[in-house]
């Protein structure tokens, strides 16, 4: 039950773009078209939902304070958690690319549709936001298991109402300084009223 | 004798200036006209979060202005041996180094800004910024070039964040640095006058609506249109 409002929390509560302003870049850059969104979406969460276990592993057997314990009681007062960004985005980095390769491998279809984006996003900061979150949060495997697929999903959902907003938008007047980033900064804004009504549901 | 002076001559070549028009165009540039933030569409992911005040907001900026300068610097002298396959990882690795220095730096002598910007200082390192200046530039121009396109690209930045946080602290807490402004005005004006701030400033939907609006000044103003 306790993972489970997790995951609620991290989709619609805590919601990666429009609570912490993560992953904005591709947020703004690849929601023109709702079938380019879904991908990208899809990406992210794979991504986010294998990344944030994986650091927390790292992080929980390498990095933490004492965390080397295991290896003799006399590393127990090592503290490497100073090189957590460095460790995080490697782990980032190297799991985006073997994913593109196994991906390519196994299922070039997928690849079709996802393999543009990958490459994108390991420098995503949704994904480095959420495994520096994780650590931050002191999460256990699971939890922080259901934290990334959960933050993934949110901001999935964010992209993909977005883009189908874009599309329509095409259509209509917009004056010209306005048009682009400006008017999706603006709808980006509205539709964080909307998110804002979550904040009221106990979980 | 002859051979001497052709080579005296290629010496003196006059070397450019340390801030030539050049290169001064190099940091004005992205000033406002080609603006990274409203023009370019780049860097907005990890710093809005910070700009509800104007203090952390400004550690932020010297922290990518120092990121940016320095690590274009770094890949530039690098970047003619480093392979294009594995150029984003070698970037990365330069960029995360000079982001855990600002880390460490500030948790050492400024610990509760580095309470209150917790994770956004990391972020840095996926600052679209860094990782697009470095491709864009720093891949294929001379060191001191590319620090002070570095430059003007984090100031161009810098000033956006700042606006953007000089709004949503005053309207969103009363207050400049820190600084009571409103509750100064209002007594000004006698007991009963007091201007009201509006919470919705401080959430991340002031931040949005407040860039929207600088945009649209902004490329009213150059009359930059997107398409």
């Amino acid at each position: 039950m306790e993972l489970f409002s997790l995951g609620i929390r991290s989709i619609f509560i805590d919601n990666m773009i429009f609570a912490y302003f993560l992953g904005m870049c591709s947020f703004l850059a690849v929601s023109k078209k709702v079938s380019t969104a879904v991908g990208l979406g899809a990406a992210v969460v794979f991504v986010l939902g294998v990344t944030v276990p994986f650091n927390w592993i790292l992080n929980e057997f390498v990095l933490k304070e004492g965390a080397l314990t295991w290896i003799s009681a006399s590393m127990s007062t090592i503290d490497l958690s100073f090189l957590r960004f460095i460790m995080f985005i490697a782990i980032i980095a190297g799991i985006v690319q073997l994913v593109e390769m196994v991906v390519e491998k196994f299922s070039p279809a997928l690849y079709g549709q996802l393999g543009i984006f990958l490459p994108l996003i390991a420098v995503n900061c949704a994904i480095l936001g959420g495994c520096l979150f994780m650590a931050q949060r002191d999460y256990t495997l699971a939890e922080s298991a259901v934290y990334g697929f959960g933050s993934g999903f949110g901001f999935m959902l964010a992209i993909v109402l977005l883009a189908a907003i874009r599309e329509r938008l095409k259509y209509s007047m917009v004056p010209n300084g306005l048009k682009g980033l400006g008017i999706t900064m603006l709808l980006t804004g509205l539709m964080g009223i909307a998110f804002m009504s979550f904040m009221g549901i106990d979980l | 004798m002859s051979a001497e002076t052709i080579e005296k001559s290629v010496a003196v070549k006059p070397a450019e200036p340390l801030l030539s028009k050049r290169r001064r165009k190099l940091i004005t540039d992205p000033l406002i006209d080609d603006n990274p933030v409203t023009v370019q569409v780049l860097g907005i992911c990890s710093s809005l979060a910070v700009t509800t005040q104007m203090q952390p907001t400004l550690v932020m900026a010297i922290s990518v202005i120092f990121v940016v300068a320095l690590s274009n610097f770094a890949i530039s002298l690098m970047r003619n041996t480093i392979p294009a396959r594995v150029r984003i990882i070698v970037q990365l690795a330069v960029v995360a180094t000079l982001v855990t220095i600002v880390s460490e730096i500030l948790k050492a002598f400024a610990y509760d800004m580095y309470k209150e910007l917790s994770v956004f200082i990391g972020l840095i390192i996926t600052n679209c910024i860094v990782m697009g200046r470095l491709e864009a530039f720093a891949m294929g121009n001379k060191p001191y070039d590319s620090m002070l396109d570095g430059f003007g690209s984090a100031l161009g930045y810098s000033w956006i964040i700042l606006t953007v946080a000089f709004f949503r602290e005053l309207w969103g807490s009363g207050a400049v640095f820190g600084i009571p402004v409103f509750q100064y005005v209002s007594s000004l004006f006698g007991p009963d006058f007091k201007l009201a701030t509006n919470g919705l400033m401080v959430t991340p939907v002031g931040a949005f609506i407040i860039l929207g609006l600088i945009v649209w000044v902004q490329r009213t103003k150059t009359g930059y249109v997107e398409h």
